[in-house]
């Protein structure tokens, strides 16, 4: 099983520089509705294991990543490719709707 | 826990769609405002619910909630926030999860248009949530757009984490910290291109990071973006059935009469659909 990453601002830094897709779920403790799609990411890593890295920044934690990447509202779903964003999803949407993102960002 | 159905509204149509669930045997959670601040509950009287005439609203509103809570419902008051499907459904109030294998959704009439920007600029700035977004707007200028009961806690809540806090709303409110300034305006306008960078207020333009726009329901159709509607009211069929699988609709959300008699026998047929439902998973 794929475990998901919890970074901190170095691992994500380092994480950004690999080739590849990456989901970077932006979230805090406190945001029901970031626990909310917390098991559907944890099944897309599943599903993406060897192919996407999936990761998650506690904005609590990392207020300076949050900042970086314009985070103005979570849950904050953004997805990278060799390094660039390529598409990012505000708010909480169904799993399939992140897998999607996911297919269109492997297939470019 | 898993909920046979949440139950979105506390009226007449939640309140008997969670009787006839109960008496079906089924786990029924209602999810709602304050029963106060039902429209029923404020009605003078009613004088066209058979049966029971001349009653004041709150009076026929305390028989449902009575009738309801002795036929074991949940009640929990709240504001659900957001909705997405994911083994059933999964339903968010503050900073709770709740889960459920259908949904029913009796919310009422959803009231209040959208504001200019307000959709363009949802996640850029604008929020519905201060309990989720709050914290990210920390030692910044953000503005309350007040349109619900219990909008000036919330204020008051971001203003104790530190945002700087302006109340914005078309009636002195009750409950606002002396310290939080209020202004008066009803016209409003979410400024910005690509984030929020201010709000009109009445043609005045107040410039902030954040606009909380804190109404007394998330609409339906903002909780499940693949409703359907028919002329601005869920779109159901004879069984109250909704296009989405697992999720029907009952009472004013459904279109006229918005009539207590009606509400209380739509939220009847839902609930017995939702068990038919049920009964063939």
């Amino acid at each position: 099983m794929a475990d998901i990453i919890h970074f901190s601002e170095e691992g994500f830094n380092n994480a950004l520089k690999q080739p590849g897709v990456m989901l970077v779920d932006f979230w805090a403790t406190w945001c029901g509705p970031c626990r909310m799609i917390a098991p559907a990411i944890e099944e897309l890593a599943k599903e993406y294991d060897g192919k996407v890295l999936v990761g998650k920044v506690d904005v609590d934690q990392e207020p300076g990543l949050a900042a970086e990447y314009g985070v103005m509202s979570i849950p904050n779903v953004v997805i990278f490719k060799d390094g660039d964003q390529v598409d990012r999803k505000v708010g909480a949407m169904p799993k399939d709707a992140y897998a999607a993102a996911l297919d269109e960002a492997l297939a470019l | 826990m898993v909920y046979d159905c949440i139950i979105i509204g506390g009226g007449p149509a939640g309140l008997s769609a969670a009787i006839t669930l109960r008496r079906r045997n089924r786990t029924a959670l209602v999810l709602s405002n304050p029963a106060s601040r039902n429209p029923l509950s404020k009605a003078e009287r009613v004088d066209n619910y058979l049966g029971l005439p001349g009653l004041t609203g709150q009076e026929l509103m305390d028989k449902f909630l009575d009738h309801a809570q002795q036929a074991g419902a949940e009640l929990r008051t709240g504001k659900v926030l957001s909705a997405m499907p994911f083994d059933g459904w999964m339903l968010t109030v503050g900073s709770e999860v709740f889960q459920a294998k259908t949904l029913l959704i009796a919310t009422g009439v959803a009231r209040g248009q959208k504001y200019p920007g307000e959709q363009r600029l949802l996640g850029r700035g604008v929020s519905y949530c201060a309990t989720c977004d709050g914290m990210l707007y920390r030692n910044k200028p953000v503005i309350v757009v007040g349109r619900s009961a219990d909008a000036p806690l919330e204020a008051n809540y971001l203003a104790d984490i530190g945002c700087q806090v302006t109340y914005v709303s078309p009636a002195q409110p009750e409950g606002l910290s002396p310290t939080i300034p209020f202004v008066r305006a009803n016209r409003l306008e979410v400024l910005g291109e690509n984030a929020v960078e201010g709000l009109l207020a009445d043609g005045a333009k107040l410039p902030c990071s954040g606009v909380f726009i804190l109404r007394e329901a998330v609409a339906p159709t903002d909780l499940l973006p693949d409703l359907a509607t028919e002329d601005g009211y869920i779109a159901v069929n004879r069984r109250m059935e909704t296009n989405l699988p697992g999720v029907f609709a009952a009472g004013d959300c459904t279109g006229k009469p918005l009539q207590v008699a009606k509400a209380v026998g739509e939220g009847q047929v839902a609930a017995e659909s939702a068990d038919r439902w049920l009964e063939n998973q």
